[in-house]
């Protein structure tokens, strides 16, 4: 244990029971606030709100809610735009919007789906095996709670860099957590993304996301509302595992001589969590459940106190009732365990036996802790003794707000000044060099094939797949009547985001976007994660600030809503922080799977067309990093409007079943899209460059290398070109024919190269399995 | 005709294998692993998953369980039963199929389209196949790598008891590329691919016409049907 943990614990736990009398009549008894991670000034909030010292029950509730990962204290100035900036239109789709466990969006047929990613970095580098595992395990029980059934799982994962002999032992790691838990769980795993950067390194970010279906009256929501209904705990018991995990680890900073926090990272059991997914979905089909919420982050403490302030009630608890693995738990432990898999359900009284049928079907434990009353209050007893005795709203969503100071980062304008033409970097002057700097863009660790990773993880279970990793997008059919799906992209540039965070977090909106897009679905909603710095920087702040903004005006720009999102800050090594890291998910529908459009030409004989236009666009490119190692000037320019007919043209080519393939174009550029769409399903192609120069005045370099944004490569039968063209030629879409799909399994880059296709790929494939196979 | 899909604690693919069922025109019952009644199914699928967290041993747990007291008792008198993945598992736990299913060679969860050879079409689930006929189905697990003394060998081999052979890999270190067995009699058959997952065009492996438009697991359930008929 560390020497804050066991130091709070230690004090906690040599006192007596500390009641709300005694905590009355010891006014001045020294309290470990500092060390639950409380501020000064948050403990005399406290004091204030109670009119006397909180005991150490409910100093422990108020520090673990009031931490920066459940209270979101320096954020959520901010994020109040993505509730703001929005239009009566966005709000069509939209059935539950910010503040649930997750957003729920209306995809037609009296289908809902709920959507959301979460970060589970700092546990991750901890404990990278566990740390990635429950972070699937929690989010799945997010989606859970929000009365769906969860259909599919995808990750957002930022290692280190690859030459770091560390970053192996955190991939392996991460990668069989999220093997081991999310294969158990029996959900399909339909994409995601994998970055190495070393400014990860003492940082890696594991964010995780899950979707779930129901039907419209299915939804459910946390929330304890009719006094008498009982709040009954159940699914796994409750341990010592995750004590502190929320205050502590996600809301400090690594400091390399400190402590190991490895006792505050959670175990999971997927087994326990799958067998929880079915009897809960069983519960909600009885309709014995007024109320529910899953147990997270600040376990009970935050459980008990949501679902009364949600419900605008209150609740009386006997915390003896709770069923522990480890009978020496103190009460403040027990409110504080993030031990994994266990559920709270408000339950009405008439619904009891019911409810026990169920539970007993899946030999889930549960127990009775107590039940809802009029009175606003939260009152919870050790056994003849209240120990905790407060207005539930001030711990679960009356907590502080910050309005933390902002500083605008002086070294961000040399960093915008060095652009690739400032710093004069080299461009290939001969064919040769082309050829080989496409091989080592496609072959570099972040452009690489992901198979090493993704064929650890089961993206069939379910029989419902219709698009995966490689694809642009992950894809799921809800209904097996009507083929009615729906399509995710996540995306995330720190890259970009460190050059001018509002334009990458657009960038990052932007190519999620356009990801769904490309697949065939309408884009419908936007959920995110937003990973930085520690907030207590200024110009991590400003950082946040203007991702925030930029990201809450694309989503007005699209006229797509945010739904939800998570928040996770301290990412930083020492005084280092990460790069900001706005990963954006858009979901998008499609109202039959069948015409989902794949990322790679299937077919000989087609014509391949690049829609949008090529720009001198490389600063914060691949092609910068892999050739120069260079990170400087200014990324892309975003053109939301020019995106959105982008995405209107493809949503009506797929609908008119005109597509035989669409891949965005984003990080490695032209030559990357071309290499994944040949390698996709095997079928060549040759292209030819000099049209791009011509219409767009660009040279090779940014031809093949430029990350303009915008930009899709599509491929179209003969039979459908007249139409296509004259598609987008109505829409006012650039088009331009720039190759030929061939049976010859070659790829022909016209006067720069010529390969086998199986020699590219074997390039391509064999990175990670040479760096962590 | 009707074909029960038991459902343990944490089995994964119990809906998909009763797709399977219905869309190969047969009607999927759930049997439920705490019920020892058999609800006079026709044939019995043991689908994929993690049944009872692989605590202890894979299968091992769910091979106690009632309903597979059952099973065992109902094969013998020549219940067609299949067993996919952790079910093969199963069925090598309450010994219907010899042998046992270790950890990978590799180490890793494995999911990928795997090509198999069809190499005996005597049994209730591999009679609509042409001998040596070669198919596609996904396979993902992370125990499948096969494993038996070189006597059982010996005989699995000499009396014709492998069902089906990996072909372009061995992808978790099987011995003799061993992916599925059937037993003396051939209503018994186990294997570690998932025939579910290629029986809906649209869903199942990519194949040269498609994308996703491999159906070679259909063949399983509409052998069993034939079977069943026949019997």
């Amino acid at each position: 244990m560390s020497e804050n943990l066991a130091g709070a614990g230690a004090q906690v736990a040599a006192a007596a029971v500390d009641t709300t009398a005694v905590a009355a009549a010891t006014p001045d008894k020294q309290q470990p606030w500092k060390e639950l991670g409380l501020k000064g000034d948050e403990y005399n909030s406290i004091r204030e709100i109670l009119g006397r010292r909180p005991t150490s029950a409910e100093l422990a509730m108020y520090s673990v809610m009031w931490s920066e990962h459940c209270s979101y204290k320096s954020s959520k100035i901010y994020l109040r735009q993505f509730g703001e900036k929005v239009t009566d239109a966005m709000k069509t789709h939209l059935m539950v919007g910010m503040g649930e466990n997750a957003g729920v969006v209306d995809i037609g047929e009296g289908w809902a789906v709920t959507f959301k990613v979460e970060s589970h970095n700092h546990p991750s580098y901890i404990e990278p095996f566990q740390g990635a595992a429950t972070g699937v395990g929690g989010i799945v029980r997010d989606i859970l709670t929000m009365g769906a059934r969860p259909i599919a799982v995808m990750d957002q994962l930022r290692f280190g860099a690859v030459e770091n002999p560390d970053t192996a032992r955190v991939v392996h790691g991460v990668v069989d957590g999220i093997s081991f838990y999310g294969n158990c769980l029996g959900l399909p795993n339909i994409g995601g993304e994998t970055v190495f950067d070393k400014v990860y390194q003492g940082n890696p970010l594991v964010n995780a996301l899950s979707v779930g279906a129901m039907r419209h009256e299915d939804i459910k929501l946390a929330k304890a509302s009719n006094p008498g209904d009982l709040v009954i705990l159940f699914g796994a018991r409750t341990g010592a595992d995750g004590i502190g995990g929320v205050s502590v680890l996600a809301s400090e900073t690594f400091d390399s001589t400190g402590p190991s926090r490895r006792p505050a990272v959670q175990v999971g059991d997927p087994f326990a969590e799958k067998v929880l997914i079915e009897c809960c979905l069983e519960l909600y089909a009885a309709d014995v459940v007024a109320g529910i919420q899953d147990l997270g982050g600040a376990g009970l403490s935050c459980a008990t106190s949501e679902l009364a302030s949600n419900g605008n009630a209150g609740m009386r608890v006997q915390l003896k009732h709770v069923l522990k693995r480890d009978e020496s738990l103190t009460p403040e432990e027990i409110l504080m365990s993030e031990s994994q898999e266990r559920m709270m359900a408000i339950v009405p009284k008439k619904s009891l036996k019911a409810f026990e049928a169920i539970v007993n079907k899946w030999e889930v434990e549960y127990s009775v802790l107590g039940e809802v009353i009029d009175e606003p209050r939260l009152y919870i007893n050790w056994g003849d003794e209240e120990i905790v005795n407060v207005p539930p709203r001030t711990v679960a969503h009356d907590g502080p707000v910050y309005e933390r100071p902002v500083k605008y980062p002086k070294w961000i304008d040399a960093l915008n000044a060095n652009s690739v033409n400032a710093a004069g970097l080299a461009r290939a002057a001969v064919a040769s060099d082309l050829a080989a700097q496409i091989l080592q863009v496609v072959s570099s660790p972040n452009q690489a094939s992901k198979s090493w990773i993704t064929d650890q993880y089961d993206r069939y279970v379910g029989g419902n797949t219709a698009l995966a990793q490689p694809d642009d997008s992950g894809m799921v059919r809800v209904s097996e009547t009507s083929g009615l799906g729906v399509a995710i992209a996540t995306d995330a540039n720190g890259r970009y985001c460190q050059l001018d965070p509002y334009a990458g977090a657009q960038l990052a909106l932007a190519e999620a976007y356009r990801n769904v897009a490309a697949s065939g679905a309408k884009p419908l909603a936007v959920t995110n994660c937003l990973n930085f710095g520690s907030p207590e920087n200024p110009e991590v702040m400003w950082q946040f600030k203007q991702a925030t903004a930029g990201l809450a005006d694309g989503c007005l720009d699209l006229a797509i809503p945010v739904t939800g999102g998570n928040v996770s800050f301290y990412n930083q090594t020492g005084d280092v922080a990460i790069h900001p890291t706005p990963v954006v998910g858009v979901l998008g529908v499609i109202d039959d799977v069948a015409r989902r459009v794949p990322s790679g030409w299937q077919d000989a004989g087609h014509n391949i067309y690049l829609l949008g236009v090529t720009r001198d666009e490389l600063d914060g490119s691949v092609w910068s990093e892999v050739i120069h190692d260079h990170l400087g000037g200014k990324p892309p320019v975003v053109d939301l409007a020019g995106e959105r007919a982008l995405a209107e043209l493809l949503y009506a080519g797929a609908l008119e079943g005109l597509l035989a393939s669409a891949h965005d174009l984003s990080e490695g550029g032209l030559a990357q899209a071309v290499v994944e769409s040949s390698l996709r399903f095997n079928v060549g192609a040759r292209i030819w460059l000099n049209e791009i120069l011509e219409r767009d005045g660009v040279d090779l370099t940014s031809a093949l290398f430029s990350e303009s944004t915008g930009r899709v490569l599509v491929s179209v039968g003969r039979e459908d070109d007249v139409k296509f063209v004259g598609l987008c030629e109505a829409r006012g879409v650039p088009v331009l024919r720039i190759g030929v799909t061939d049976s010859t399994a070659e790829l022909n880059i016209q006067d720069i190269a010529l390969w086998q296709l199986n020699d590219v790929r074997e390039q391509w494939a064999a990175t990670l399995p040479e760096l962590f196979g | 005709m009707k074909i029960g899909v038991v459902t343990f604690p944490g089995t994964l693919d119990d809906r998909d294998a009763a797709r399977a069922v219905r869309l190969a025109g047969a009607e999927a019952v759930s049997l439920w692993h705490a019920d020892a009644n058999l609800h006079k199914v026709d044939a019995v699928v043991l689908p994929g998953g993690f049944s009872y967290g692989d605590y202890l041993r894979c299968g091992a747990i769910a091979a106690q369980a009632p309903v597979v007291a059952e099973i065992v008792k109902a094969a013998a008198g020549g219940l067609p039963v299949l067993g996919i993945c952790n079910g093969f598992q199963v069925l090598v736990e309450s010994h219907l199929l010899p042998g046992g299913l270790i950890r990978n060679e590799h180490q890793h969860f494995i999911c990928r389209d795997q090509g198999l050879r069809v190499e005996n079409v005597d049994t209730a689930w591999t009679n609509q196949f042409e001998l040596n006929q070669e198919i596609t189905i996904p396979l993902k697990n992370g125990e499948g790598g096969y494993i038996a003394d070189a006597e059982t060998l010996k005989r699995l081999e000499g009396e014709g008891l492998v069902a089906f052979r990996y072909i372009g890999g061995n992808p978790n270190g099987s011995v003799n590329d061993i992916a599925g067995l059937r037993n003396e009699r051939g209503n018994v058959v186990g294997l570690m691919p998932h025939p579910e997952h290629a029986v809906e065009p649209g869903f199942g492996p990519d194949t040269s016409v498609a994308m996703r438009s491999g159906i070679d697991g259909l063949k399983f359930f509409t052998s069993v049907l034939k079977a069943v008929v026949n019997a």
